[in-house]
C-alpha cells in the first residue's frame, strides 16, 4: 500500500533520514520503534509532505507522493495524527471532529462516521460541546485520533500516541487502535517509543536508529529479540 | 480593615514614583521672558493625591475580581454571562434592539446637522475596516500591520482611473476592491511561511512601500500634492447639493456596512471560515487535516483587503481629496485597536470598538489639547479592565441536562 524507498531527508543541512525503505502492506499493523531523535516523527513527516524528502521515492498505491502537497496526500487517503495531539484547543469537541471531514462531502458518511468514533470513545460524545483545550490529555489523544477517523482514512498515521498517558489510558487507545484496524480496515502505521505495547499489537516492526532502518522483522520475533529486548524494552 | 495595609504601601510607592517622573513637566515651569523658573508645588501634590487614589482603586477592583472568582469556583457555577452577550444571544431582546438601532440608523440625517452625519460616515467607514482587518486579525490569526496599504488602493484605484479614464464611482467600486484583493494576495505570497513578529513585521513594511510609492512617484500619483476634484458618488444622473450628497452617501455607507456584517457573519460560520479557525489555532493540524494552507491564508489576505479597497473608494468619494498622508501607519494601528479593542473575532465587537475609537476623538474636542491625552488614558483603562476587547467572541455553547429517566 505505501512504499517508501531510499528516502532521505534534511532539517537544512541536518540529515534527519538515510536512505530509509520500508513498506506497508494493505490493513496492516506496522510499527516503526526508536529511540529520541531516531527519525521516527521526521518519517511521518515526510510521508505527509509537511517536511518533504529531498531524495527518495514514496509511493501509495503505486503513485507517487513525494512531491505533492499535504493537503493533496490526505485527498489520497492517508491521515496523521500528530505528536503531541495538535487539537484545536478552542474550538469544542465536536468542531474538531468536523474539521476532520474537512475534504469531505458525504453528509450521511460522516454521520455514520461520527457515530462510530463516539461509540469508540463515549467520553467524547460526553463532552462535545467543550473545547478542545478543556479535555484532559487521554481524552485530547482520542480526540485527535478520533479527528483522523472523521477523515475516514485508508491509511492511518499515529505519532506516538502514548506519550505523557496514563498506563492505563495507554493500554485503552492501544485497544482501540487494533479495533480500527480490524472494524474499519484501516491501515496503521504506528510509530512509538512504547515499544512493547506497540509491537505487542503490530504485525510487523522496523527499528530505526539515527536516521536509518537497522532491523526489520515480524513483531513476534522483535519482541524476543535480545538486542530489542535489551534497547527498547528494558529487559 | 477593608484594605489591608499592603496595597496602601503599594499604591503610596505608586503615588511617589508618579510625582517623581512627573516632577519636571508639572512642577517645573521655566518663563523665558521673565527669565525665572517657576515651581508649582501644588500641582505635585495633586498628582501624589490622584496617582494614589486611582492606583488603590484598580487594586481594590482587581481584589474584588479576585474574590468574585474564588466564589464561583467554589460554587461551581457556570460563567456569567455579561448582560450584553445575553442580549445578542436571546432573539426576544435581539430583534427589537436591532430594529430600534435601524430607525435610529436611518433618521439619523434627518434629526442630527450635516456634521454629524459626516462623522458617521467616518465611523461606519472604520466599522468596515475593522470587520475587514477583522478577517484576517481576528478569524485567520495573521497579524497584519499594513492594512491601510490596501485603503490606499482602494482610494488610488477611485481617483486615478476616474482622473484619466473618467470613469465612475459605480464602476470603479468593483475594480478598487478587486485592485486591493489583487495586492492582498500580491502580499500573501512572500509571508505564507511567516507567522507572528515576523509577519507583523513585513506587512508593515510593505504598508509603508506602498505610502512611500504614492509619495515619490510623482508622474503616477502626483506625490505629496495628492489628487483633487474626485467626484462624489452619482445619484441617477441627479446633480446633489452637498446637504444632500452626504445624506446619501450617509444611507450608501449604512447599506455597505449591513452587506458587510451579512457577509463576514457567513463567511464565519462557513468551511472557510472553518478553515481560518483552524489555522489560527495549529497549523500542523491544520495540514494533517488536508487543508490547504497556501489558499487559506491567500483567501484571508485577499478577502480582508476587498473590504479595505471598498472603503478606500469611499473615502476618495467622500474628501474629494487624497494624499499620500491619508494612508500612514497611524491608520493601521488605529483599524487595529479597532479590532483589538472590540474583542477580536467578534463582529458587535469590532462595530462598538469603531464607534468608540472614531466618535470619541470627535466628542473630545470640548477637551480641546487634552482630548489625545485622554483618548490614550481611555485605551489603556480599556486594556487593564478588559484585556479581551468589550465583547469576546463567545464560541456557541449549549448546555443539556440529563433527563431523569436516562440510564
Amino acid at each position: 500500500m505505501l512504499e517508501l524507498r531510499n528516502v532521505q531527508t534534511f532539517y537544512g543541512n541536518i540529515q534527519a533520514l538515510k536512505e530509509i525503505t520500508l513498506e506497508i502492506g494493505e490493513g496492516e499493523i506496522i510499527t516503526l520503534i526508536g529511540a529520541n531523535g531516531a527519525g521516527k516523527s521526521t518519517t511521518l513527516m515526510s510521508i505527509c509532505g509537511i517536511v518533504p524528502p529531498r531524495s527518495g521515492e514514496i509511493l501509495f498505491r503505486g503513485e507517487r507522493i513525494e512531491r505533492l502537497g499535504t493537503d493533496q496526500i490526505v485527498a489520497r487517503g492517508i491521515c496523521q495524527v500528530p505528536e503531541g495531539r495538535h487539537i484545536f484547543p478552542q474550538l469544542t469537541v465536536q468542531e474538531n471532529l468536523d474539521m476532520g471531514a474537512f475534504l469531505r462531502t458525504d453528509k450521511g458518511g460522516i454521520r455514520q462516521d461520527l457515530d462510530y468514533v463516539f461509540a469508540l470513545f463515549p467520553i467524547l460524545e460526553e463532552r462535545r460541546h467543550q473545547a478542545g483545550g478543556n479535555l484532559s490529555g487521554g481524552e485530547q489523544q482520542m480526540l485527535a485520533m478520533s479527528r483522523a477517523l472523521m477523515a475516514r482514512p485508508d491509511l492511518l498515521l499515529l505519532d506516538e500516541p502514548s506519550m505523557g498517558l496514563a498506563p492505563l489510558v495507554i493500554r485503552q487507545i492501544f485497544e482501540i487502535i487494533r479495533q480500527i484496524n480490524q472494524e474499519q480496515n484501516t491501515t496503521i502505521f504506528l510509530v512509538e517509543q512504547n515499544a512493547n505495547q506497540a509491537l505487542r499489537i503490530a504485525n510487523r516492526g522496523y527499528v530505526i536508529e539515527t536516521g536509518r532502518i537497522t532491523l526489520t522483522d515480524s513483531a513476534d520475533r522483535l519482541l524476543t529479540n535480545p538486542e530489542v529486548q535489551k534497547a527498547y524494552l528494558g529487559i | 480593615m477593608l484594605i489591608p495595609w499592603q496595597e496602601l504601601k503599594r499604591s503610596l510607592l505608586v503615588s511617589l514614583w508618579f510625582v517623581f517622573l512627573t516632577f519636571p513637566i508639572m512642577v517645573i515651569k521655566v518663563d523665558p521672558i521673565e527669565r525665572v523658573v517657576q515651581w508649582r508645588w501644588d500641582n505635585m501634590v495633586f498628582v501624589a493625591i490622584g496617582s494614589f487614589v486611582v492606583s488603590l482603586l484598580v487594586r481594590v477592583w482587581f481584589t474584588q475580581k479576585e474574590r468574585r472568582r474564588e466564589r464561583l469556583a467554589r460554587s461551581e457555577a457556570i460563567e456569567r454571562e455579561s448582560l450584553l452577550q445575553i442580549i445578542l444571544r436571546e432573539p426576544r431582546y435581539l430583534y427589537p434592539l436591532a430594529a430600534a438601532v435601524m430607525v435610529f440608523a436611518l433618521s439619523f440625517p434627518f434629526l442630527f446637522s450635516t456634521y454629524q452625519t459626516n462623522i458617521m460616515i467616518t465611523a461606519l467607514m472604520y466599522v468596515m475596516l475593522g470587520l475587514g482587518l477583522n478577517i484576517v486579525v481576528g478569524i485567520a490569526g495573521l497579524l497584519d500591520l499594513g492594512y491601510v496599504a490596501f485603503y490606499a488602493v482602494g482610494a488610488y484605484s477611485y481617483a486615478l482611473l476616474n482622473l484619466h479614464f473618467g470613469l465612475g464611482f459605480w464602476t470603479l467600486l468593483p475594480v478598487g476592491a478587486l485592485l486591493a484583493a489583487t495586492f492582498g494576495v500580491i502580499l500573501g505570497f512572500p509571508v505564507l511561511r511567516l507567522r507572528g513578529d515576523y509577519l507583523a513585521i513585513v506587512t508593515l513594511g510593505f504598508g509603508e512601500i506602498i505610502r512611500l510609492i504614492l509619495e515619490n512617484w510623482n508622474a503616477f500619483s502626483q506625490g505629496p500634492s495628492g489628487i483633487a476634484n474626485i467626484p462624489r458618488p452619482g445619484f441617477f444622473g441627479m446633480a446633489l447639493s452637498l446637504d444632500q450628497a452626504i445624506s446619501y452617501l450617509y444611507y450608501l455607507m449604512i447599506g455597505l456596512v449591513l452587506i458587510t456584517i451579512f457577509v463576514v457573519n457567513r463567511l464565519q460560520d462557513s468551511r472557510l471560515g472553518r478553515a481560518w479557525i483552524a489555522l489560527r489555532e495549529d497549523e500542523i493540524a491544520c495540514q494533517a487535516m488536508g487543508i490547504d494552507k497556501t489558499k487559506t491564508k491567500l483567501t484571508a489576505f485577499a478577502l480582508g483587503a476587498t473590504w479595505a479597497g471598498l472603503v478606500g473608494v469611499i473615502f476618495a468619494a467622500k474628501t474629494t481629496f487624497i494624499n499620500p498622508a491619508s494612508f500612514t501607519f497611524l491608520e493601521s494601528a488605529i483599524i487595529l485597536s479597532i479590532v483589538v479593542l472590540g474583542g477580536m473575532g467578534s463582529i458587535i465587537g469590532v462595530i462598538m470598538g469603531a464607534f468608540i475609537l472614531i466618535l470619541l476623538p470627535e466628542y473630545l474636542r470640548g477637551l480641546s489639547e487634552y482630548r489625545m491625552l485622554a483618548f490614550g488614558a481611555i485605551l489603556v483603562g480599556m486594556m487593564i479592565f478588559r484585556p479581551q476587547g468589550f465583547i469576546s467572541t463567545v464560541r456557541r455553547t449549549y448546555h443539556f441536562e440529563k433527563k431523569p429517566n436516562d440510564e
